[in-house]
């Protein structure tokens, strides 16, 4: 019974951090029809970035708390720099392009951040384990929990609300909603393509910082994290449907439940919970769980 | 038009056989590692053909490999046995594989053969008893016809060995480019559609060049584990895989000698970037390949295929 | 006397065929016999269902209730490349070709699919007789003199007609053709037509047309269906249903 407990609150939490580091790569697919590969990348910078500033911050004996806002800011400063670099520097040429073309040129970009990251910040690891230790243990199910965990929760649950609201409730988010539907009919509507596509990579990057950001206090900030964000992230997002931000949430809850259960009970399977329910879900529905099937084509 | 003429090729082989003799040894050795790449880079062009980019070649890369050092470890030592027995299990790992993975396109494609081969990795650094984990395993010298080489003339015959793969996998795919399947893989690229409207099985065709390109990523495995004398479980990381598709983008697709040309180009440069510049390494890749792309979508082969080309007609 | 037999038997029964989308209705207990030899000439405002009818034909899309048999055999529930194996070949509204493959070998493509051994390495694609075979298609359409090009340079007329050879290459029995004629400008309409018409009543094949343009449907067909809503409003001889002044209505929303 306790071990249920257990599975459940390690599920939720692991789950969250999943969706925050997917949410992204799903938006960003679902409105620009392209996987961005670079997602890794820049869950990377977010992630140096993050750390680095709290280093200083803590370092300045400041408001302690304010290390948090420090995370925020340094994945809002990055993932805006460099979305906005990536998508008018690059991205936009490729438009029109074939997939698999558009996916080796976000795989390009990832190489170039991932020795970015190298040539800014160097090869010996980061520790910003302030925020982390701040927030100190608590006791649920009859076992310690850091608190820091639970933060997580506020923030993956504060972007999805976030994102939701952007999404349903604004006008640009309709616009985008418009351009996931048929960008052909939204461009002849009026509706600015290429603004929309910039501000939704933005996002997208911007997202993907984010995630880098909060992860850093919790590992030791060494080059290559970003290779294994790619592959998780793609999977919670293919488990959900590509492009549905409530695919990616549902897909990040399963795999964060089965992956919590395979730690209790099979260790063995750990590593390899992922890609078990990322082949299941696609044998049963090859779209995922809440993907659309294509109009007729001829 | 997709082969350079016959004349080329036999002055190639020419040139590389010569190579064996004449080159310093490390060069030879830099050279035998470049064919065995490339092998494994037109197993990656195979795919193409279909439009499909497949990011886990080094499931097969690596099936072969090991499956090379598990021979040894039973006291196989035997080159010709060992190449045909790895290739064998390579093809049977597409087989399996391909059951899977034949029905998705695009980046589901790209992304599930990752998947696959990160799985083996993780087989690969978990089953530590088998396998030797992180460590790998070692790969003894093999003999020759029951003739154990050593040194110098180990390396050589190694390398002619790859010479030899290297013929034998640019044949294939020269006969796959030219016959019905792998034209239907060009067409199911074009129109997969119309493939079934033409009564053709388009999973079948898929699958077809599935085992075609796990079968020459395996020999480009073996070949490997011959030359390096050691296997670990990088050989089925991720990034081994992009490596290979990177590879495939330099040297451009559209004919069996631009990969080739390709992944020699790639191991001269590596060689010599991987020493001055660990740090920029991939991102010098990284801009090479947006560079391609954007500015020359054929590969750098492609300029060399259009004189060609030209003079001929 | 077998040769009467023959042509009693129906190359194509379709009975009671029902399909819906939602409170649209894409098919409607829609039963036709098609016997070898006929030309039928499909016609209807849009939306009436008449590329739907091909779909559900041609295994693309799958029937909720009734019968599809070709040539006596059921084929409800196979897939397109089953079906187009059993003799039924299709042609599209919008052509669909290998655009980087040249038209010679488009054509070459659908004759190695008719062949079972179409993943023998040791054959090339351009065997001299299967290139034989591709060329006397490409005559018979009028297309050799663009053979070498790809068929991405084809100017529409030539996708078209292109479309349509790739589809008779299969030597299939029953040929159903989507809209063979549009985007054709007038002018070539009837060139067109006269060609497809020569080669089918030549090679002996049955086939069914959706047209939008009735001269053509009364110039050509041996028989014409009207599709409204997913029903068949009316079935027989051109000169007759085409007068008929409900179908006038139905069709063109004029009397």
């Amino acid at each position: 019974m306790d071990k249920l407990a257990v599975i459940a609150v390690d599920g939720l939490v692991f789950a969250s951090w999943l969706f925050l580091v997917s949410a992204g790569l799903s938006l960003i697919y679902g409105v620009l029809r392209i996987l961005n590969v670079a997602h890794g990348g820049l869950f990377a910078v977010g992630a140096y970035a993050g750390a680095s500033l709290v280093v200083a911050y803590s370092a300045a004996g400041l408001w302690p708390l304010g290390a948090l806002l420090a995370l925020l800011a340094a994945a809002v400063a990055s993932g805006l720099v460099l979305g906005l670099v990536v998508e008018r520097g690059v991205l936009r040429w490729t438009y029109g392009r074939e997939p698999v073309m558009q996916l080796l040129v976000t795989f390009s970009v990832f190489l170039i951040l991932e020795d970015l990251t190298k040539l800014l910040w160097g090869v010996s690891p980061y520790y910003a384990y302030q925020p982390y230790q701040l927030l100190g243990q608590a006791r649920v199910a009859g076992i310690d929990y850091p608190v820091y965990s639970f933060l997580l929760l506020v923030v993956a649950g504060g972007t999805g609300l976030g994102l939701w609201w952007f999404v349903r409730r604004t006008r640009f988010g309709r616009l985008v909603v418009a351009v996931i539907h048929d960008p052909e009919i939204s461009v002849a509507m009026g509706v600015n393509l290429a603004r929309v596509y910039v501000t939704t990579f933005t996002l997208g990057a911007v997202l993907a910082a984010l995630g880098g950001a909060f992860t850093a206090p919790m590992i030791s900030v060494v080059p290559g994290i970003g290779v294994e964000v790619i592959v998780l992230a793609f999977a919670v997002v293919v488990v959900g449907g590509l492009g549905s931000l409530e695919g990616a949430a549902v897909g990040a809850l399963l795999i964060g439940l089965v992956r919590a259960a395979a730690v209790h009970l099979v260790p063995v399977l750990e590593l390899f919970t992922i890609y078990l329910v990322m082949a299941a879900v696609l044998l049963v529905r090859p779209l995922g769980l809440f993907g659309r099937i294509e109009a007729r084509r001829i | 038009m997709k082969s350079v003429s016959r004349l080329g090729w036999a002055g190639l082989v020419g040139v590389l056989v010569l190579a064996g003799w004449l080159l310093p040894r490390w060069l030879v050795f830099l050279l035998a590692l470049a064919l065995a790449k490339g092998v494994a880079v037109l197993s990656v062009v195979v795919l193409m053909r279909a439009g499909l980019v497949s990011f886990g070649q080094g499931l097969f890369f690596a099936a072969a490999a090991y499956a090379a050092g598990f021979a040894m470890r039973w006291g196989v030592r035997e080159t010709l046995l060992l190449v045909p027995w790895s290739v064998g299990v390579a093809v049977l790992v597409g087989a399996l594989a391909g059951l899977l993975v034949a029905r998705y396109r695009d980046i589901f494609f790209a992304m599930l053969t990752l998947a696959l081969s990160m799985v083996l990795y993780g087989i690969l650094i978990k089953a530590y008893g088998v396998t030797g984990g992180s460590d790998g395993i070692r790969i003894p010298t093999p003999t020759l016809l029951g003739v154990q080489f050593s040194g110098e003339g180990a390396r050589l015959v190694v390398y002619y060995l790859a010479v030899a793969a290297t013929v034998v996998a640019a044949w294939t795919m020269g006969r796959y480019d030219r016959s019905p399947a792998g034209y239907l893989a060009q067409a199911v690229r074009d129109n997969e559609l119309r493939v079934a409207y033409l009564g053709a099985p388009v999973p079948r065709v898929v699958y077809l060049g599935f085992l075609l390109s796990s079968g020459l990523a395996g020999l480009g495995g073996v070949l490997t584990a011959l030359n390096v004398g050691h296997v670990d479980p990088g050989l089925s990381y991720w990034t081994t895989s992009g490596e290979l598709v990177f590879i495939a983008v330099l040297g451009g697709t559209g004919s069996v000698m631009g990969p080739l040309a390709g992944a020699v180009v790639y191991e001269l440069i590596r060689s010599y970037a991987f020493k001055y510049a660990p740090y920029a390494w991939q991102m010098m890749l990284g801009a090479a390949m947006l560079l391609i792309i954007l500015f020359l979508p054929g590969g750098l082969w492609s300029p060399v295929e259009r004189l060609w080309r030209r003079q001929t007609t | 006397m077998a040769e009467a037999d023959h042509v009693r038997t129906p190359i194509l029964e379709v009975e009671d065929l029902t399909l819906r989308f939602g409170s649209i209705t894409a098919a409607e207990r829609e039963t036709v016999i098609v016997y070898p030899g006929e030309l039928v000439g499909i016609v209807g405002p849009n939306g009436a269902g008449k590329t739907t009818f091909l779909n559900l034909i041609t295994g693309y899309l799958r029937p909720e209730r009734g019968k599809i048999r070709f040539w006596g055999q059921d084929v409800v529930g196979l897939s397109p490349h089953q079906i187009t194996a059993l003799g039924v070949g299709r042609s599209f509204q919008i052509p669909q070709l290998f655009l980087t493959l040249t038209v010679r070998e488009n054509v070459l493509v659908a004759l190695a699919t008719r062949e079972e051994r179409w993943a023998d390495l040791r054959r090339p694609l351009h065997e001299p007789a299967r290139v034989q075979a591709a060329d006397e298609v490409l005559v018979q359409f009028g297309l050799l003199a663009q053979a070498d090009r790809p068929a991405g340079e084809l100017p529409e007329g030539g996708r078209k007609l292109l479309d349509v050879a790739m589809a008779f290459a299969l030597r299939p029995r029953l040929l159903l053709m989507d809209e063979p004629t549009s985007g054709v400008s007038a002018r070539e309409k009837f060139q067109v037509m006269d060609t497809l018409v020569q080669v089918l009543r030549e090679a002996g094949v049955t086939a069914l047309f959706v047209e939008h343009d009735m001269e053509v449907v009364r110039r050509y067909a041996t028989r014409v269906l009207v599709l409204s809503n997913g029903r068949i409003l009316a079935d027989g001889v051109p000169a007759e249903v085409l007068d008929d002044p409900e179908v006038r209505l139905a069709v063109t929303g004029r009397h």
